[in-house]
This record gives C-alpha cells, sequence and structure tokens, in this order.
C-alpha cells in the first residue's frame, strides 16, 4: 500500500522531507486524524458528536423521534431554513454576517402570495421574481460595504426591520395568503417524495462519484510524481460513502421516503461545496475571509467577491423563504420572523462554519440545519413549549462558538490558522 | 563572479522611471519627489534608514498605494497603477514585507492565489508540481505544500512569497527586504536567484539593510532618506559613503571607526 515501496528508492517530490510524518498505512490514517483534531482542526466532529447525543436522549424520551416517518417530516422542515443557511456559509466565508436573511426570506414568500395567488401571475415567473429582487437586495447591501464602508452587520439590521416592514405592506390587512393545495409548488413542500428506485440509485452514484474522481487523481498524481491514494484507500472510502447513504435511505424508504424537496437541499450543497473548494472563485472567497489585504495584493477584484458573496446569501434566502412558503402552503406575516434569521446562522457555525472567516464548508449548513431540527422535532414530540426549546437552541448555538473559539486559539499555537 | 558579469551586462532599455513622486499620509510626507530609474537587466538596491520610505515606495509600484503625484513610466508608457492587479497585469511583481499571504490557504494555494490554473475547475495537480518546482528552485526547505502557511516558520513564509512573484515571468520584481528572516543558505540561494534573475534581463529592486547584500548583487544603490533621494553608487562605494548617505551625517560610529582604522595603517607610510 505504501507509495515508497511500490516506486522503488526515487523519493517522491513530495515526500523527499523527512521530517513530515505522512500517514500512509490506515492506521497512520486514524493517527492523523486525532493529531489534527487536537490540534484544533476539528472539522465536522463535534456536529456528529452532538447529533448522537442528542438523537440518544430524545430516542429514550420518545421512540418516535427516530421512526422513518419523523425523520421523513424532520427533513422537510430542514430543507426550507437549510437552504437560508447555506447563504449564511458563503458570506461567513468571507468574515462578514447578514443578520436580514429571516425578513428577505418572510418579503420573497409575501412576494410570491401576493404576485401567483393574489395577481394571477404564473408562478414561475413569480418565482423567479422573488429570486431576482432578492439577489438585488444582496447587491445593494454589498454597494453599500464596497462604497461606504459600511459594516454588514449594521446594513443587514437596517434590512431586517425595512424588509420585515415591506413583507407586512404586501400581506396588506389580510394578513395571510393561502397557497392553493395540490398545486406542484405546494406538493414539493409537503409530499413529494423520491420512488424508492431513484432513491436508492442516486446514493449509488454518490459513491461511484467519490471513487471515480478519487482514482483519477491518484492516476495523475502517480503519473506526476506526486505521493497518491492507494486503490485500497478509495475503495474504502467510496463503499463506506454507500453503505451509508444506502442505509439512511433505506431506512426513510420504510417511511414515506426520501423527499424532494431534500434532495434540492443537498444537491445544493454539493453544488456550493464544488464552487467553494474547486473553482477559483471559491478560492478567492477563502483568501478574502483569512486576509482580505493579501487577496487584493495578489490581484483578486477583492469587491466582487464581497458582492458574489451578499448576492448569493440573500438569493438563496429568498429561494427558502420560497420553499417554507410551500412547505406552509401559505405567505404570512408571521414567515421567516421568529427563529428561523438565528436558527440559519446557527445551523452554519454550529456545522462549523467559522464566525472569523476564511473557514467552512457547504456541508456544515447541512449537518447544522439537522442537528437544530433535531432539538425543535424532538421537543415538541416531548410537547414542550417553543420557550424552552429557543433557550436550548440558544444554548446549542453558544456552545458551537465557544467550540469554535476554543478550536481557532489552538488552531493558532498550532500553527493551523 | 558577480563582478564579471556586471562588466559585461551593459544595462537594456529603461524599464521604470519614476518622476517627482510624493506621498502623504495625511499630514506625514513618507515620500517627497523621489525620482528613480530601472533598465532591464539591472538591479537597483534601495536603501535607507527605517522609516525612510522604501516600502511605501514599493508599495506605490506594486499599486498598494497610490501616488499623491508624479508620474509612473513603466515599459515606455505613462501608467496609473490604481490596484494591485494592474500591476501584477503590467509584470510588477511584489515581494511585499509584510508578507501578504493567507495563513488559512495552503502553500499551493498561496502560490498561485489569483493566477489558479484552470478556474472552473482547479488543476491541483499541476498546480502542486509547479510549485514544487519552484521551491526546489529556491533551495526551500518546506515540508510540505499541503499544510496551511499559518504552520511555516518566517523564513519558508518568505520563500514562498518569493517563490509567489515568480510564478508568471515578470518584467520588474520588487523584493523587499526578501532576506531578513533567511538561513545563511537560503539567502546565498536568493541572491543567486537575483543574480539569475537578471540575467534573463529583468528589472529588479531589492530593499535590504545588509550593506555585503547589496554591495554583492546590485547595480547601483539608490539611497532615501526621510523620504527623499539621497544620492545614488555604484556597487563600489564604501561602506562609509554609504552610511553617511543614509543616516545624513558624517560623524557617526562607523566612520569614526574608519577613520581610526586608516590611521592605524596609514604611519608606516607616513616619513
Ligand atoms: N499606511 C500608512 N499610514 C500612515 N503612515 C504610513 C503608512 N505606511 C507608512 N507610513 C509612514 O511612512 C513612513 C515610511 O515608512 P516605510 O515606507 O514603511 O519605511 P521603510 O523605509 O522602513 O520601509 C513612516 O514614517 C511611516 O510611519
Ligand atoms: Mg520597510
Amino acid at each position: 500500500m505504501n507509495q515508497e515501496t511500490q516506486q522503488g528508492s526515487a523519493p517522491l517530490l513530495d515526500r523527499s522531507d523527512v521530517r513530515v510524518k505522512h500517514a500512509d498505512t490506515i492506521g497512520g490514517t486514524i493517527g492523523a486524524f486525532i493529531d489534527r483534531v487536537r490540534s484544533g482542526d476539528l472539522g465536522s466532529l463535534p456536529v456528529i458528536v452532538g447529533l448522537i447525543i442528542i438523537c440518544t436522549v430524545f430516542q429514550s424520551l420518545n421512540p418516535v423521534f427516530l421512526a422513518p416517518n419523523n425523520l421523513v417530516n424532520l427533513l422537510f422542515d430542514c430543507s426550507t431554513v437549510g437552504v437560508i443557511s447555506l447563504g449564511i456559509v458563503c458570506i461567513l466565508m468571507v468574515g462578514e454576517i447578514d443578520l436580514s436573511v429571516g425578513s428577505v426570506s418572510g418579503f420573497s414568500s409575501a412576494l410570491l402570495g401576493v404576485l401567483w395567488v393574489n395577481s394571477g401571475w404564473p408562478v414561475a415567473v413569480a418565482i423567479i421574481v422573488a429570486l431576482v429582487l432578492g439577489a438585488a437586495i444582496g447587491a445593494l447591501y454589498s454597494f453599500l460595504f464596497n462604497r461606504f464602508g459600511m459594516p454588514s452587520f449594521v446594513s443587514t439590521l437596517a434590512g431586517l426591520l425595512a424588509w420585515l416592514g415591506l413583507q407586512l405592506y404586501l400581506l396588506g390587512s389580510s394578513g395571510s395568503i393561502n397557497l392553493p393545495y395540490g398545486s406542484p409548488l405546494v406538493n414539493f413542500g409537503q409530499t413529494l417524495v423520491m420512488p424508492d428506485a431513484v432513491s436508492y440509485a442516486l446514493a449509488a452514484i454518490a459513491g461511484i462519484v467519490v471513487f471515480v474522481t478519487g482514482y483519477r487523481t491518484a492516476a495523475r498524481r502517480r503519473v506526476a510524481g506526486l505521493s497518491a491514494s492507494s486503490l485500497g484507500r478509495l475503495l474504502l472510502q467510496a463503499a463506506a460513502v454507500i453503505v451509508i447513504l444506502e442505509f439512511i435511505v433505506y431506512y426513510l424508504n420504510q417511511g414515506r421516503g426520501v423527499p424532494w424537496m431534500f434532495g434540492l437541499f443537498v444537491a445544493l450543497c454539493v453544488i456550493m461545496n464544488y464552487a467553494l473548494t474547486r473553482t477559483k472563485w471559491g478560492r478567492s472567497m477563502t483568501a478574502v475571509g483569512g486576509n482580505r489585504e493579501a487577496a487584493r495584493r495578489a490581484g483578486i477584484n477583492v469587491r466582487r467577491i464581497y458582492l458574489s458573496a451578499f448576492v448569493l446569501c440573500s438569493t438563496l434566502a429568498a429561494a427558502g423563504g420560497l420553499l417554507a412558503a410551500a412547505r406552509l402552503a401559505s405567505a404570512s406575516q408571521q414567515a421567516g420572523t421568529g427563529d428561523v434569521n438565528l436558527n440559519a446562522i446557527a445551523a452554519a457555525v454550529i456545522g462549523g462554519t467559522s464566525l472569523f472567516g476564511g473557514r467552512g464548508s457547504a456541508y456544515s449548513a447541512l449537518l447544522g440545519i439537522i442537528v437544530i431540527q433535531s432539538i425543535a422535532s424532538g421537543l415538541t414530540l416531548l410537547d414542550l413549549s417553543s420557550s424552552l426549546r429557543y433557550m436550548i437552541t440558544g444554548a446549542v448555538l453558544a456552545i458551537a462558538v465557544i467550540v469554535d473559539s476554543l478550536a481557532r486559539r489552538s488552531r493558532l499555537s498550532h500553527g493551523r490558522a | 563572479m558577480p563582478e564579471s558579469d556586471r562588466q559585461d551586462s551593459a544595462p537594456g532599455e529603461r524599464v521604470l522611471s519614476l518622476r517627482g513622486v510624493s506621498k502623504h499620509f495625511g499630514a506625514v510626507s513618507a515620500l517627497t519627489d523621489v525620482d528613480l530609474d530601472v533598465h532591464a537587466g539591472e538591479v537597483v538596491a534601495l536603501v535607507g534608514d527605517n522609516g525612510a520610505g522604501k516600502s511605501t515606495l514599493v508599495k506605490v509600484l506594486a499599486g498598494v498605494h497610490q501616488p499623491s503625484s508624479g508620474t509612473i513610466t513603466f515599459a515606455g508608457k505613462e501608467v496609473v497603477l490604481a490596484d494591485p492587479a494592474t500591476a501584477l497585469g503590467l509584470g510588477i511583481a511584489t515581494v511585499f514585507q509584510d508578507l501578504a499571504l493567507c495563513e488559512n490557504l495552503d502553500v499551493v494555494a498561496n502560490i498561485f492565489l489569483g493566477r489558479e490554473l484552470n478556474p472552473p475547475r482547479l488543476d491541483e495537480v499541476s498546480m502542486e508540481i509547479r510549485a514544487w518546482t519552484l521551491l526546489n528552485e529556491l533551495s526551500a526547505r518546506i515540508p510540505s505544500v499541503r499544510e496551511p502557511v499559518a504552520s511555516l516558520s518566517g523564513g519558508q513564509r518568505q520563500t514562498v512569497a518569493i517563490a509567489r512573484s515568480l510564478l508568471t515571468e515578470p518584467k520588474l520584481i520588487l523584493l523587499d527586504e526578501p532576506t531578513a528572516a533567511l538561513g545563511v543558505a537560503q539567502t546565498a540561494e536568493v541572491l543567486d536567484l537575483i543574480e539569475r534573475v537578471r540575467a534573463r534581463d529583468l528589472g529588479v529592486i531589492m530593499i535590504s539593510h545588509n550593506m555585503e547584500d547589496v554591495r554583492a548583487v546590485a547595480d547601483r544603490i539608490v539611497v532615501l532618506r526621510l523620504g527623499r533621494n539621497n544620492g545614488e553608487f555604484g556597487p563600489d562605494a564604501s561602506n562609509q559613503e554609504l552610511v553617511a548617505a543614509i543616516t545624513g551625517a558624517d560623524e557617526n560610529s562607523v566612520s569614526r571607526r574608519a577613520t581610526r582604522r586608516r590611521s592605524q595603517q596609514a604611519p608606516e607610510a607616513r616619513p
């Protein structure tokens, strides 16, 4: 399995320094992982541990918690705020914040109701208008930020009020607009699930894609004289992905099945992850979040990066609002208020995206929102009031931020930034 | 060895020419009416005391700061260096004194920052190979190019910053105290590299406090003092002359010691 032995005596280009430990065996990989965690590079470890604790506690209090259909419902609920949270990941990557995502989502759901139901526009046009206005809101924030140096904290706090006002104005005295039951949009938000075969196939494809990309990279690296992961490890990795995903899909298919809406959310996460880690744009986002001046001196158009981050964030917030309207089959004055804002931000942070910028992953939105929705769902099953839910979610957020700060301090002292 | 190179390479055409460049930060005049010329295949050393304005001059040329007045002519055309991207686009590469690396990115990502290969689907393998090639040319002692830059020592970071500036073939390289954090072998390596860069007919501006390094590679030594030009010397200028120009005083410990030494050697010549 070890590259050095396969290649004979010629040292690989990236393995010539004898001071560096390289994890070439399975045992070595585990050892390297432990080292990384101890130095504060936690990745998604805390959130997975947290999720296991939450599931154990709620399952022992109420056995319905892990029932397939409860989980399916949970995934429907996750998708709406999850999409908003994905936008928060973007804005946190560059070290800024958007506090108005809840209001933007509420505004866009109100817009959908007014344009589609009250004015009779085609639903697709109403959706596009809502998304475009969401993008325009982000463009406005980035204009204020780039042009006047207005801190995003302030401009989006102002936005929080302004868009809420606009939402209330649009809905007028009626206060809420019901979306037609049975329409494709409402079905998408409430009932549509993948056929079993499709969900199994998608889970398998995910594993195959992991293997094929890994294999291609390894082959190229080997040809170029760089160290590469062995076939065994790649196969093991792909097998693990397939087994885990197929098991989850199997379990959900015991109930209603995998919601298409959740599929959309996961697809957005995958695309965002690719964009953040494999494109020049993503590299620039990370650089701006890590050291804005260094990014500028490297010739990166920093303003355009901020523009893209703000626009993506509020567009995804608008998209989340549309999904929420579909989920509830209504556009109401309550949409986007309450804990939506904080849940979206908390999810990204709980999932491991740093508030300090330059560090995070699209999947943190996915993991974080599952944690938050699990708490909400578990407490609802226990018939506990929302007062307790707020307090517990607040505590979880505080813990996540403390973990983030401690991990950051540890990373700094271990030279991992 | 540097001496022989220098004699047979006549300076090429003018790459860069500054006329009357000034830069004010509020009430502070960091640069006042500075003139500077750099030719192709020429190494110009910029020396001066702390706070003389050397880094400010480099930042003006890198597009980081905009000059308050004055003109910059690059490759025969008057240019406005409105931002770093413009300067990079013209072919001015810079190693900043405050290194300007992203600590959260790894070595490869830092070297290629802003100039990544294949933007829609980053070509990590090619970038890693190129990074290793550049670093090996500099005899860098970097354990792994996939570690975040935060884990590197000062000297290693400096090497990464230098490798960055050599990535694209620039016309002019600005090195702001490139050897300040380097060990003996690496300093020699960097000076060697400056020689090689000059041989490729690029212009080089090097800032250093080490007069020995300066004399080893420079074709011309330009002195800044309190933000103004304060003399221009050949590489054979004496330490005393340089120190006098840098500090603006003839009377200091270096010149006194030089005088003492001369007077100790002199008696034999005297009757
Ligand atoms: N960004 C800045 N804002 C205000 N003053 C500055 C700035 N950069 C440099 N200066 C001032 O300009 C002068 C020259 O600094 P610098 O160019 O860094 O000197 P050095 O020759 O040591 O590199 C100093 O007096 C410094 O205080
Ligand atoms: Mg300086």
